[in-house]
């Protein structure tokens, strides 16, 4: 050791590195796996970057890790983009990542597509077999994780929107290893205990490959192959997923997943109060139509005074009833004239009173035949003139002349005359 | 009415309203009809709201396959919102 040579503090040295790294390595990318990754709950992300032979310390400080599309996860194979510094208090070095990019998301992306043209090409996206929801779903089956934001976000539109529901959350695995297959088995086992009327499968956004297992044959068959009614509600609205395009419907969110479910029952409800308050007015319309009928009807004369309205028909009606009551007295007589006479008839019909009636002609016909005897008429005072020469009867003034002889006979004798003049009647 | 389906009150209440439209009711059939679909209405808003809120979560065993009952059905329990 000499003297010329400049004993460094620890301090010192530790600055001077810091000069001699950060200036040259500012705006850096390094690619490498992503291992030792800590999130820590302050929002700073820690990671170790790596590759065969060596590895970097990296950390990503909150502001950026915000702004991250998607958040690293072990063995993602990365590009940081940041720059080197140096940590003084602990004398270590790492990079402090700004961005970070994905490598391999183009072969993935590549591998998306391929597997959608499959998938469409057996019919799994054709739109004629979309089933249509439910719209009284008695329960809603949701497949997601248990601890992740689409549940607790589908459970809070429907606190707020439908606070009486049922649900029934399979749990499962969303990404990484295994996830497919639970995602798939989830959505089986729904179909097979008939557990829900209508499903939601779903996870938060991430990266394509966060995805990924939205993307997978399994699931996608599942979906398919589902008889309840599937809402897919996977990433956000940029993110596409080939289980979106084999589900029923389509949720950009999975709050918008829970507010279909519930829609049309919202709907209904909705209707059903218009349809009550139409009931309404219409009862009302009646009653009130009647009851301007009634108030028109009590302006009409007839009712403040009646007689201007009726009084010419009262009248008719006292005139008909008189001519009536008048004609069916008269008829009554007729009737009661018609049966005395019948009665008479009947009478006369009884063979004691023929006998009688007989008997009277008789007297009446032997009173009639003495009162044709000329003798009885003498008796009331007529005489008979005879001619005095042959006893014959002289009917006729013009028979006796003047002077001629004659007697009249008289009940009790005979007178003789001589006639002293004659005057027949002119004519 | 406790045989009726939601479909088949709504379906009846429609009728009902067809019906009321045309003016040519006496007021009494319009009363009766009124009456009935009022009690049409609340069975349907009875049958759209009338259920116990219930949270729960399927019961997996370490192979994650469902836990089957007794009863040869999965079991269930209750599903506690976090947060």
């Amino acid at each position: 050791m000499s003297n010329s040579k400049s004993i460094y503090t620890v301090s010192q040295i530790t600055q001077a590195i810091k000069r001699t790294l950060e200036t040259p390595f500012q705006n850096i990318s390094v690619q490498g796996e992503v291992s030792n990754l800590k999130m820590q709950s302050s929002g700073h992300i820690y990671l170790t970057l790596k590759d065969q032979d060596a590895q970097l310390s990296a950390a990503i400080f909150r502001g950026n890790a915000s702004q991250l599309k998607r958040l690293p996860k072990e063995g993602d194979q990365v590009i940081a983009l940041g720059e080197l510094s140096v940590y003084a208090p602990r004398g270590n070095y790492q990079l402090i990542i700004r961005e970070l990019q994905w490598a391999g998301v183009g072969e993935l992306l590549l591998m998306l597509e391929k597997r959608k043209e499959e998938f469409a090409k057996r019919g799994y996206f054709d739109p004629a077999r979309k089933k249509r929801l439910p719209s009284l779903p008695k329960t809603i089956g949701v497949v997601t994780s248990p601890t992740g934001a689409v549940i607790q976000d589908i459970l809070h539109v429907l606190e707020r929107r439908w606070p009486n529901f049922q649900l029934i959350l399979n749990p499962v695995k969303v990404q990484g290893e295994g996830a497919a297959s639970e995602i798939a088995q989830a959505i089986q086992d729904f179909n097979r205990y008939g557990l829900a009327d209508v499903l939601i499968v779903g996870r938060g956004g991430g990266s394509i490959e966060d995805l990924w297992a939205f993307n997978e044959e399994a699931v996608v068959k599942a979906v398919f192959e589902s008889k309840i009614p599937i809402i897919s509600a996977v990433g956000h609205e940029t993110d596409y997923t080939l289980t979106d395009f084999v589900a029923d419907v389509r949720a950009p969110t999975p709050s918008a997943a829970a507010e279909m479910v519930i829609k049309e029952k919202k709907e209904m409800l909705k209707d059903l109060d218009n349809r009550s308050h139409r009931l309404k007015e219409q009862i009302e319309y009646q009653i009130k139509t009647r009851r301007l009928r009634v108030q028109d009807l009590k302006r009409q004369p007839v009712f403040y005074s009646p007689y201007t309205l009726l009084g010419q028909k009262m009248q008719r009606l006292d005139d008909m009833r008189t001519r009536w009551e008048g004609l069916g007295r008269k008829l009554l007589d007729h009737k009661k004239i018609l049966i005395d006479a019948k009665k008479n008839q009947l009478k006369n019909l009884s063979p004691m009173l023929q006998i009688i009636n007989l008997k009277q002609r008789l007297t009446s016909l032997e009173k009639h035949l003495k009162s044709l005897d000329p003798k009885n008429l003498l008796k009331k005072g007529y005489s008979i003139l005879f001619s005095e020469k042959d006893s014959s009867i002289i009917l006729s003034a013009k028979s006796l002349s003047p002077g001629a002889r004659f007697y009249a006979l008289l009940d009790d004798g005979k007178v003789f005359a001589t006639a002293e003049q004659v005057k027949p009647n002119e004519k | 009415m406790k045989n009726e389906t939601y479909e088949s009150s709504f379906q009846r209440l429609e009728e009902i309203l067809a019906k009321m439209n045309d003016s040519k009711l006496s007021l009494e059939d319009s009363l009766a009809l009124f009456e009935e679909a009022d009690k049409l209405i609340i069975f349907c808003q009875k049958t759209l709201t009338d259920a116990e809120k219930k949270v729960q979560t399927l019961l997996k065993d370490r192979d994650g396959k469902l836990k089957l009952g007794e009863d040869q059905k999965p079991e269930l329990k209750d599903f506690a919102k976090s947060l």
